[in-house]
Order: structure tokens, then sequence, then C-alpha cells
């Protein structure tokens, strides 16, 4: 291997063991130790200079009794189930609407496709945190939503939405739905017209060739969104601390309070490595689709 | 022989003003004269003048600005070489770690992300500030340049450059002289996301700057949490407009570059 | 087995299947179909066959009641079916690009159509069977589109539009995607399954080669319009203007102004070069075009003496093509005119080489005098 092509290679590969791969492992490492009253407030700390003794020592003191308070207390397994809760329902919301979007999209007019499809990355780029901010004077009791229910006359009383699970719903639903707009309008664009004229001809009406041919044909753009929704949306912090209340339960917000408010940091690191193996499911998953539809294309 | 059917035109109507409402709203209620949120006081301009008037907001703008410079730049070169690597590097030692290493990022959630980088910081003594927070952004950044160059270097023919090598260019100028102008709109590409992630990023950043720099995402998030202002609206207004204009801006221009290009083969053949 | 000719368009008891009654289909400004009449008969092998964008596709897809006409009406066994939907129409279609279902097997896709119309199971099971048998691809039943070859996709398409027996079937450049080996022996076969299963077929294609050999009839079409409806023989001998015998096989025009000589017409066409004598169907006088193919025209390297028409040039290119040669002759006055004949020969030697001077000669009947 000549000298340019090592270093052409070394470079990303180490910045990239040094800053992504090596903090998991400390992080893996603070997840077996225990919390204590010092700086870093975790125990043991690898002593380098004791040489092997050191590290014997060191990795004898290293347990799994975070992840057995993690198991016993409830609050945590709760926030798990709770976060798969948030993350599915919100996912099918996502579906549901960003579904008609994508295929509205792909039925719009050739000319007026670029524009759409302009109008749907635009929110993309804008700040998420401003997105997720413009929620909050909606939902709040004298937002906009409210004002606009009462003078309808649908409701009497203005509703609570924000600071509950709902405004979390709709706010998920409502910063994750280019993600599952995108790729559902990708694989409709790809759909051929004559495949649904072909299921006209042989006997379906329209919606009977929308739910046999359309829908199975686009499974594909329909699995990568919602696997774009759902993995993000697992781990989502922002949403359930700006718009989710007192009693929300989301591990991301969790995690956060337990490292920055409890300062305890071994839990916090067992948290995190549980939420990355509940992760690896639906991230294997998401690689398995993406590499079937590479191989449909080639 | 598309036409808008009823149906498509009303998903598309409501579906667009679900994304766009609330958005529409902030900008409008960030020329509301009134102090209240809720209630139209009239117009004004004066929460801009305000929110140009706040030291704390203009030093986060300028901290963040710098962060983002600095942090797309780095990514934008190793995002790059790690393209070049995965697509063009052939076969060498820990080629599945290192294409793992570039997807995983993409999906981790950002809690995790800081929470390790922070860890790693404070395990080799590193002092917190703009320094890590570039350093943090850069790492993730660049996992998203490689993916979206190496989606391009995928596409296109390699004929092109070993036809460089074969009229004598060494790698590198083949590099630079054929496959770099092929890829620029790609490498563009990342580096706007790099820049707009960066710029963006607030999770990250709170678990990795330290007291001493605080970008505008987290001096944003913690005026949000006391609520809504009218100086966080004008601030809002003024993103969404920088946001909008530059996409806009782009799409013309890329829309412009067919265009001429379609203009340029129409004459080709017809003159040919 | 009686040995009438099936010439059902001769026949005036004869009720046609599908009558096109002055019928107009309109995009925006663009005319598809301009004022079209057709009728088309039962067990024909009907052929539409002109350039890109002469209208017949739409025509398919006004059958298919995927277009509706703008003003006219079609009849479908004496029916108006402009009302009826695509899916109600006992009308398939096979499509050029075969719209396969690629989530359904070479089976279900076969099935898809009878599902539709609630068939019990071994019936439908029973025709999907016949179906593959049908087009030889009982085999590959269990497989997806994706993993077979073009020429076995085609007859999936095939067997899937044919599977719900229907009155008519429509075929959308059925040939086109399968390379020129496969498409003649296809041809054969297409016709046979025709024969066989006694339906009504149209076919849509630009290729005129794949017209002459499959229909009974051709319909050539311009522009929205119908030029000429005949069988492929008289297409080809008997072609009613330049732009149906330019448009089938090779063509030599020449203009020139007619008057007549009796039976015959004497044709003045250039300075210093013989008239040429030819005879029209119809008496017929002042500026016409006269046509005659290639194969029609002899040429030797002396002056026939048997022959109302002949001329002297110099060969200018020869194009082999194995079974015929083509010779490019070029007239004193600049008029190049091809000739053809066939190798029949192996071991022959080139007879004529470039730059030689050759006699071209054809008789008085052998091409035809067009009105312009």
């Amino acid at each position: 291997m000549n000298l340019r092509r090592f270093s052409l290679i070394a470079v990303p590969y180490f910045w990239l063991l040094a800053l992504f791969l090596v903090p998991f492992l400390i992080v893996f490492k603070i997840s077996l130790s225990d919390i204590a009253l010092a700086i870093p407030p975790y125990t043991p700390t690898l002593e380098l200079s004791e040489g092997w003794a050191g590290f014997r020592d060191f990795a004898s003191q290293l347990d799994f009794e975070n992840f057995e308070f993690l198991a016993t207390d409830d609050l945590y397994w709760k926030s798990y189930l709770s976060s798969l809760k948030i993350a599915l329902i919100s996912t099918f919301f996502c579906l549901l609407i960003g579904f008609p979007i994508a295929y509205g999209m792909a039925n719009a007019p050739k000319e007026w496709q670029p524009t759409l499809m302009l109008l749907v990355i635009l929110p993309f780029w804008t700040s998420f945190l401003i997105r997720v901010y413009s929620l909050i004077g909606i939902l709040s009791q004298e937002g906009m939503l409210n004002q606009f229910l009462m003078w309808t006359g649908i409701i009497n009383d203005p509703l609570t939405i924000l600071n509950t699970n709902i405004a979390v719903y709709i706010g998920i639903v409502y910063t994750y739905c280019p993600f599952m707009i995108l790729p559902i309008y990708a694989t409709l664009t790809k759909l051929d017209g004559s495949l649904l004229e072909a299921a006209e001809d042989l006997g379906c009406s329209r919606t009977e060739a929308f739910w046999r041919i359309t829908v199975p044909l686009s499974k594909a753009g329909i699995i990568a969104g919602c696997f774009l929704v759902f993995i993000p949306a697992l781990g989502e912090f922002v949403i359930p601390s700006l718009l989710g209340g007192s009693d929300t339960l989301m591990i991301g917000k969790v995690l956060y309070e337990e490292f920055f408010a409890n300062r305890d940091w071994p839990v916090a690191g067992a948290v995190a490595v549980i939420l990355l193996l509940i992760l690896i499911i639906p991230i294997v998953l998401y690689q398995r689709n993406e590499q079937k539809q590479m191989e449909a294309e080639a | 022989m598309r036409r808008l059917t009823w149906f498509n035109a009303t998903s598309l109507t409501l579906g667009f003003a679900f994304l766009y409402i609330p958005m529409i709203i902030v900008i409008i209620y960030s020329f509301n004269e009134s102090k209240l949120v809720t209630v139209w006081g009239g117009f004004s301009t004066k929460w801009y003048g305000e929110l140009f008037q706040n030291e704390a907001f203009l030093d986060a703008a300028w901290v963040t600005f710098k962060v983002a410079l600095a942090s797309s730049l780095i990514a934008t070169v190793l995002g790059t070489m790690g393209a070049y690597v995965l697509v063009r590097g052939g076969r060498f030692y820990g080629r599945t770690l290192f294409s793992g290493m570039i997807y995983a990022p993409l999906v981790m959630p950002e809690v995790i992300t800081g929470l390790s980088l922070l860890l790693l910081f404070i395990s080799i003594g590193l002092d917190r500030g703009m320094f890590t927070i570039v350093l943090a952004h850069a790492t993730f950044s660049m996992c998203y340049v490689s993916v979206v160059v190496s989606s391009r270097l995928v596409s296109f023919d390699r004929s092109v450059e070993e036809a460089a090598l074969d009229l004598g260019c060494t790698p590198f100028e083949a590099f630079r002289l054929v496959t770099l102008p092929i890829i620029a709109p790609a490498v563009i590409s990342g580096w706007l996301l790099a820049l707009t992630l960066s710029l963006d990023d607030l999770v990250i950043a709170s678990f990795v700057a330290g007291p001493s720099a605080t970008t505008l995402p987290i001096k944003v998030f913690s005026s949000i949490r006391l609520g809504v202002s009218p100086e966080i609206n004008a601030l809002s207004t003024i993103l969404i407009m920088i946001v909008t204009i530059g996409t806009i801006a782009a799409s013309l221009t890329t829309k412009r570059a067919v265009m001429r290009r379609q203009r340029e083969e129409r004459m080709a053949e017809q003159t040919g | 087995m009686p040995e009438t000719a099936f010439e059902p368009w001769n026949d005036p008891n004869e009720k046609p299947l599908i009558q096109f009654r002055n019928v107009t289909k309109r995009f925006g400004d663009f005319t598809a179909i301009d004022d079209l009449s057709i009728d088309i008969f039962e067990k024909e092998f009907f052929a539409l066959l002109g350039p890109s964008g002469c209208g017949k596709t739409t025509m398919m897809r006004m059958l298919a009641g995927f277009e509706t006409p703008t003003s006219g009406t079609i009849m479908l066994d004496g029916q108006d079916i402009s009302p009826i939907p695509p899916n109600k129409r006992s009308v398939n279609m096979m499509f050029q690009s075969y719209a396969l279902f690629p989530h359904l097997t070479v089976y279900d896709n076969i099935a898809f159509g009878l599902k539709r119309d609630k068939l019990p199971k071994d019936q439908i099971d029973a025709r999907v069977k016949e179906m593959l048998r049908l087009v030889q691809i009982e085999k590959f039943g269990q497989r997806k589109p994706e993993q077979i070859s073009g020429g076995q996709r085609q007859r999936v398409a095939l067997a899937r539009s044919l599977a719900k027996a229907p009155k008519l079937l429509l075929l959308d450049e059925p040939l086109s995607a399968l390379d020129k080996k496969l498409r003649q022996d296809t041809q054969f076969e297409l016709m046979d399954i025709q024969e066989k299963t006694g339906t009504t077929f149209v076919v849509v294609t630009h290729d005129q080669e794949e017209a002459m050999t499959v229909a009974s009839r051709v319909a050539v079409m311009d522009h929205g319009k119908l030029k000429q409806v005949d069988t492929p023989d008289r297409i080809y001998e008997a072609p009613n203007s330049t732009y149906v015998a330019d448009f089938i096989g090779d063509v030599n025009i020449i203009e020139g102004h007619a008057t007549a000589q009796g039976n015959t017409v004497s044709i003045v066409w250039a300075e210093g070069q013989p008239p040429i004598i030819g005879t029209p169907t119809t008496p017929i006088e002042g500026k016409v075009s006269f046509a005659i193919r290639p194969e029609k025209i002899a040429i030797s390297a002396d002056q026939p003496t048997d022959r109302a028409n002949v001329v002297q040039g110099k060969v200018l290119d020869i194009a082999y093509l194995g079974n015929l040669s083509t010779y490019h002759v070029q007239l004193p006055n600049g008029v190049i005119i091809k000739a053809q004949t066939a190798n029949s020969r192996r071991r022959a030697r080139r007879p004529f080489t470039w730059e030689d001077q050759v006699w071209l000669s054809w008789t008085d009947t052998a091409g035809i005098v067009l009105d312009n």
C-alpha cells in the first residue's frame, strides 16, 4: 500500500475511530461503573500507570449494577415503553398524513413537481427548534388552535394540548413528516403508469388498482419512511421537553436529566446502552430494506 | 396525462397547510406590536430592533456562525475523503467497520452522540468550548457529506477517471482535474447540509459546549422554555427567510443550469 | 376445409365487430384522430401501422377505454362502448412495456384478471394452466417477472391478456422489445395463437415488416387519418398514394407529366430521357408520380430489347445484403434509381462493379402511376 492511499484511508478512519467509536466504548465502560462524589463522578478510573494489575483491579470493579437498577426502577422501563409507544403512534400518523401528500405530489402535473418537492424540502432545511417552537404558540391554552375551535363553536372551553402527550405526537408528526413524504414520493414516481392501466384493463376498479398495485409497489418507500420517522423519534429530546408535560416519559429526556440534573453518569450511560440495543433492531431492518431496494433497482 | 383529481388537490392543500401554517403564524406575529403573543396589537418592527440590541443573542449567533463554518469545512474535506474511500478505496483492513462508522451516526440518537463525546472530552481532559463543538459537529456532519458525495461517486462513469489516467494524469491529478469537477455539485450540497446541521444543532452542542461557548440554538432553547416571546418570533422569521431565500436560489441555479444544458444540447443537435 | 379465403370485409352480410364512426379525438389543440371511420371484423388480425404520433396508439387506447372520443362513436358488437369504463369492457390489452406486476408471480399475473371476475378457484387454476401451456411457459409459473427473460415476459403478457377470453385483444407494439431473430419466430407464434383462440387481434406497430407478416389487413395511418386499409399484398403492390408506397418497403418515385396512350400512359419526366410507359388502374393524365419497387427493375450489361422501359446509367453504390444486392444507378441527368437482384447462386462473381455502365429495364405494368 502506498503512502498516499494509506493517508487517504487513515485520516477519515482514525477521525471516526477517535471521535465516534472510542466515545462509545467510554459510555459502555462508564455504564458498568459506580457513581461517586468525585471528578469525574464515577469509579473505578483506569490507572494506566499501574500496568496490568491496575487493569485487573479496574476490570474487577465493573459490574452490571446499573442495568439491574434500570430493571428494578420502573421509571426507566416505563420510559422505554412510553418512548416506543409515542414513536410508534407518531409514525403511524406520519404515514397517514404523509402518504396522501406523497401520492398527491406524484400525481400532480409534471411541471408542478419540482416546486412541490421544494415545498417539502424547505421545512427540512429550516431550524428544527424553530419548527417545534412554532407549535407552542398554536397549541397553548390561548393559542390559535383553541381560538379557532372556540370560534367555530366546536368547543366552549379551551383544550389543554400543550404539555401533554398529544402535543408530543403533533410535534413529531409535524417535524418528521418530510422524512415520510420523500421516500414514498420517490417510489411512487418510479411506479409505471401502465401497470395501473393494465390492472384496470383486467377488471380492477381505480380503488382496487390502488390497493393491489400502488400500495404493494410503494412498500419499500413506506417502510423506509416509517423507519426514518421511528428511529429518531424514539430518542427524541427536544420535542418532549418543549411540548410534553412533566408526565411525558421519553427516554431521551430521561437520559438528559439523569446526566445533567442528577449527575448520575453511570446510570445515564446504562440508559444510553439500552437505548442503542433497542435501536439496533429497527436500524438493521431499515438497512435490509434499503439493500433490497438497491438490488431490485440494479 | 396526469390530472389533478379532487382527492389529490385536497390532500396537497391540507398537507402543505399543515406544514406551513405554524411557521407563517410565527412570521406574522413577529410584526406584532403587543408583547402578548396571542393578541394582535398592530404592526410593528420593534422586536427586530430589540433583537439586534440583545448582546446575548448576537454573541451566540456569532459563535454559532464560526462553529458552523469551521465544522462544515472540516466535514466536507473529511466526508469527501470518506466517500472516496468507500466507493473507490478497494479492499482494506477494517473496511466494514469503516462503512459502519460512516452510516451509524446518521441514525444515532443525538443524546447518545452528545453524551459519548462529552465523556470522551472529559476523560482526555479537553476543555469544553468552541473547539469541542467544532470537533463534535465535524464528526457527525462528515458522515452526511460522505453519504451525499458517495451517491454521486457511485453513479458516475468510472471510465472517465481511467481515461484521465490513460492520458497521463497521476491519480491525484485525475482526482483534482476530473473527479472533483464532476462531483462538485454533490460536494457543495454536502457542505450546505453540514452547515445547516451545525447551525441547527441543539442537543449535541448542549452536551459538549462548556460555559464559555453558547450557541444560538442553546440560547433560543433556554428562552423558549420560559415561553413564547415576540423576540424569538423575530429571530425565527429572520432564520426562515434566510433558509427560504437560500433554498429557492439554489433550486433556481440548478434549474437554470439544467435548462442551459438542454438548450446547448438542442443547438448542438441542430447545427451538427 | 373449404378453400374460401378469409375476407369478411368483402362480404356485405358480415357484421363488423368494431366500428369507428366519424371518430375525432383532440388533446387541446392537437388533433390525434381526425374524423375516422373504419370497420374491423371478427377473427381478423388487424394491424394499425404508422410513424409515431400518427394516432394509432390513441385509437387503441380508445378501444381499451383509457381515452374517450371527442366526437363520433365506437361500437363493439353493435353497442356504443364510450360510457363503459376499461375494467368493464370485454377488451384486453397487451402493453408495450408488458406492464407485468413485479410483485406477483407469473401465475398470479395471469390469474389477476380471472380473480377480478370472482371465478371459483379451480376454474381459475385450470384456466391459468391452460394459458401457461398455450404460450409454452409451464415451467415458470412460480417465478417473478424479473426472474425470466424478455421473450418469456412477452409470453406472460400475452397469456395474461388472453386469460379472460376477451372479444378483442389489443397489442401495443407487442414485439418491439425483442431482438430481431426472436421477433421473427414470435410473429409466427402470435399468428398461431390468434388462429387457435379465434380472438380478434388489433395490433399497433411502427414496424412495417411485422404488420405485413402477421396481419390479415393493414391500416396505414398518418396524422390521424387512414391512408389505406387493405391486405398486405395489396398495400405493397397497389399502394394508393406515394405516402403508402414510400412507407412500406423500398421504392423509386419519379414525378412527371402523363398523357394517355390507349390503356397505357406515357410519362415525360426529364429532358434527354425517354418517357416512362406505365399502366394506370384508372385513366389518369397530368401531373403524376410513378412508383416502382427496386426488385421490379432488371439490371443488365447489354441493352434489353423486349422491355417497354429502358434507361442507361452507371453504378454508383452497391449494398450487399446477403440474399439480395441493391444497386444505386445514376442516370446521365443525375437521378439515382435503385434496382435489386436476388443472389440466387452462392459462388457467382459479382456481375457489376462500381462505375460500370449498365442498363435498367422494366415492363409497362411493373410500376404504379399515382395521382399527385
